[in-house]
């Protein structure tokens, strides 16, 4: 974990509420992982809002990451109103990363709203592995739905003004039904119900499957004690989510 | 201007380097920054608390923001001293700054025994009690809200160490002087406060209250005039000295902890937004002190020129 500052050098408004930051940074460029996070610090002079917010880093390239961000409170509201040239105290990367290994071949991203946002990085990091990625989107309507730097993308809306009409875990269902299923892997980030649906599918087919959590943080580098996540094993209690993931395996997990 | 300030402060026979410490609960167990914290800037650490066995804590939520603080129920979640002593300590002892560990008890028996087991070993300074604990004997009252109790626990701690005792008062009562003289009669070295302030949150849009225990409590800037206030109310009632905590999140909120009567400081949630927070503080004292010409970072403490009106006092003596 690094503790710095970042430039913003470029912004990219894709809706109302939805934001690309491109953040220069190359101190965190050079260590960062597919599933990493960064907590930023959208106030510095101020202590309204007082803790930092936690974006996933959603793409590297040379000396810079971009961050997808959506705009739900105050504090997502004061990032979206910076502008290029405006510098960000960041600490980071933080977590876990993605696990990628010699287990599958295929890997099945599953994405609800703004949970895309670590699936670029890791499709790039996929694909020099030599994996196949297969994409699956959801969003509640068209201007939500973000699939910059994915691949093979399957996206669905919730109101239908785009691709499957419905949830992105009922496209997900209809495909595996007529796929061959050999050496799969999905990873999933998304609203908990969205990965609870997921958690019955992927049960029942007997798939592994990493999620991507998004637990409120107050620190995000473990000192706090606030991000718990439950695990199964109750021998085990409580694991950080900020520190023993943002990624678990679905199957180690209460959610 | 002076070339330097001498910043030292003694508790007994142990020397801290500083007077700036972390506090309890808000920086893990201090092994977690190690890539980035300069620790020989900071007076100590101070550890979460310790418990005899194991604590997995409250369910989430248990932390969420509020105006300019935190609300948190973490429930003293901790490793167990056992745990502590053999994946914490050895760590600890290479840091190079002094280690009081923080102890949390259900019962006055608990507090002694893992009293005595840290007493065992190297690498502990001081103990901070917090006393802000539910005594299960006691059908679940705080310990921290009684005098009675406080003296028992202290004069039990006192007799089965030669350290340093800090003893950490709640600010949940009606007169927390009367705490304070209890355990300084008892003979702790010090007394450290604010622990939180109980408050309470609700989403509105699902009617529930945002943490799963419903209540918790209340840290951060948001709390620094009343821990001010408490920390200057406590400092004219005992002669040991104060830590004051509460809110500190630049160099003149701990000044203004100093003037108003702390000997020494703790930074707390602060080190959530910056984890390097605490030594910006030390840095910062040391050149307020070097500007004013002051020799020593003790000649500020107590030091406000505050006429407080004779009636007041008597209500607090
Ligand atoms: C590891 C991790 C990675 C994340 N990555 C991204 C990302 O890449 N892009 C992005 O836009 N967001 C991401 N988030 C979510 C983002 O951090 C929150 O939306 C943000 O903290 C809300 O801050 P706010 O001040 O705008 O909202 P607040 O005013 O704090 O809250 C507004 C509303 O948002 C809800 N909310 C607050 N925090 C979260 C959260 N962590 N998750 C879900 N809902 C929340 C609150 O319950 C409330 O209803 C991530 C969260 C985590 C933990
Ligand atoms: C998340 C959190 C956990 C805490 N845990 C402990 C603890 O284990 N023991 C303790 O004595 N105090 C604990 N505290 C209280 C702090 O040490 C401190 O007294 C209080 O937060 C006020 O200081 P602040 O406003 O600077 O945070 C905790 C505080 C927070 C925010
Ligand atoms: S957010 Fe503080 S421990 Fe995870």
């Amino acid at each position: 974990m690094l503790s710095t500052t970042a430039h913003i050098i470029g912004k990219n408004k894709i809706s109302e509420t939805l934001y690309i930051l491109m953040l220069e940074c190359p101190a965190i460029t050079r260590s960062a992982k597919a599933g990493q996070f960064v907590m930023i610090r959208v106030n510095s002079h101020s202590i309204e809002p007082l803790l930092r917010r936690p974006f996933s880093i959603s793409w590297i390239d040379g000396d810079y990451f971009e961050i997808l961000l959506q705009v739900v409170g105050g504090g997502t509201r004061k990032l979206s109103e910076k502008d290029i040239g405006d510098e960000v105290e960041v600490l980071g990367p933080l977590g876990n990363s993605f696990r990628i290994d010699n287990t599958f071949e295929t890997a099945i991203l599953v994405a609800g709203g703004v949970g895309v946002a670590p699936f670029p990085i890791l499709t790039k990091e996929l694909r020099e592995r030599g994996k196949e990625v297969q994409t699956f989107i959801g969003a509640r309507t068209k201007s939500q739905l973000y699939t910059q730097h994915l691949v093979n993308c399957s996206v669905s809306t919730d109101d239908g003004t785009e691709g499957f009409h419905g949830t992105v875990v009922d496209n997900v269902r209809a495909y595996l039904e007529n796929t061959e299923m050999q050496k799969l892997k999905l990873f999933a980030c998304g609203p908990t119900p969205m990965l609870k649906a997921l958690g019955v599918l992927v049960h029942h087919k007997k798939l592994n499957c990493e999620v991507s959590l998004e637990t409120e943080m107050a620190c995000g580098f473990g000192i706090c004690q606030g991000c718990v996540v439950q695990l199964k094993d109750s021998n085990k209690g409580y694991a950080l989510a900020c520190k023993d993931g943002p990624n678990f395996f679905i199957d180690e997990i209460v959610l | 201007m002076l070339n330097t300030t001498r910043t030292t402060f003694k508790l007994r026979n142990v020397e801290f380097r500083n007077r700036v410490f972390v506090a309890s609960g808000t920086f893990g167990y201090g092994d977690e920054v190690r890539n980035i914290f300069p620790y020989e800037k900071l007076g100590g650490i101070i550890t979460k608390s310790l418990s005899l066995k194991p604590r997995a804590g409250n369910p989430p939520p248990r932390i969420v923001e509020t105006s300019s603080g935190v609300l948190n129920s973490i429930g003293l979640a901790n490793i167990g001293v056992e745990a502590f002593i053999h994946a914490k300590l050895p760590v600890l002892r290479t840091l190079n700054t002094s280690i009081i560990t923080n102890i949390a008890a259900s019962s006055v028996d608990e507090y002694c025994a893992v009293l005595e087991r840290l007493e065992s070993v190297n690498g502990v300074h001081a103990y901070e009690i917090n006393v802000s604990c539910p005594n299960v004997k006691e059908g679940g009252l705080n310990f921290g809200t009684s005098a009675t109790m406080v003296a028992t626990i202290t004069k039990e701690l006192r007799r089965r160490t030669e350290k340093p005792l800090i003893v950490k008062l709640t600010p949940n009562v009606t007169h927390i002087a009367d705490i304070a003289r209890a355990a300084a009669h008892e003979g702790a070295d010090a007394v450290s406060l604010i622990n939180t302030l109980i408050g309470m949150a609700i989403d509105v849009h699902t009617r529930r209250a945002k943490l799963s225990t419903v209540t918790g409590g209340v840290s951060g800037p948001a709390i620094k005039p009343i821990a001010l206030a408490k920390v200057f109310e406590v400092s004219k009632a005992v002669s040991i000295p104060v830590f004051g905590i509460g809110g500190i999140a630049t160099v003149h909120d701990a000044l203004e902890f100093l003037l108003a009567g702390a000997s020494a400081i703790q930074v707390g949630t602060m080190n959530f937004v910056d984890p390097l927070i605490a030594v910006r503080i030390a840095d910062g004292i040391d050149e307020y002190c070097r500007i004013n010409n002051i020799e020593d970072v003790g000649m500020l403490v107590g030091s406000v020129n505050a006429n407080l009106s004779n009636s007041i006092l008597q209500t607090w003596l």
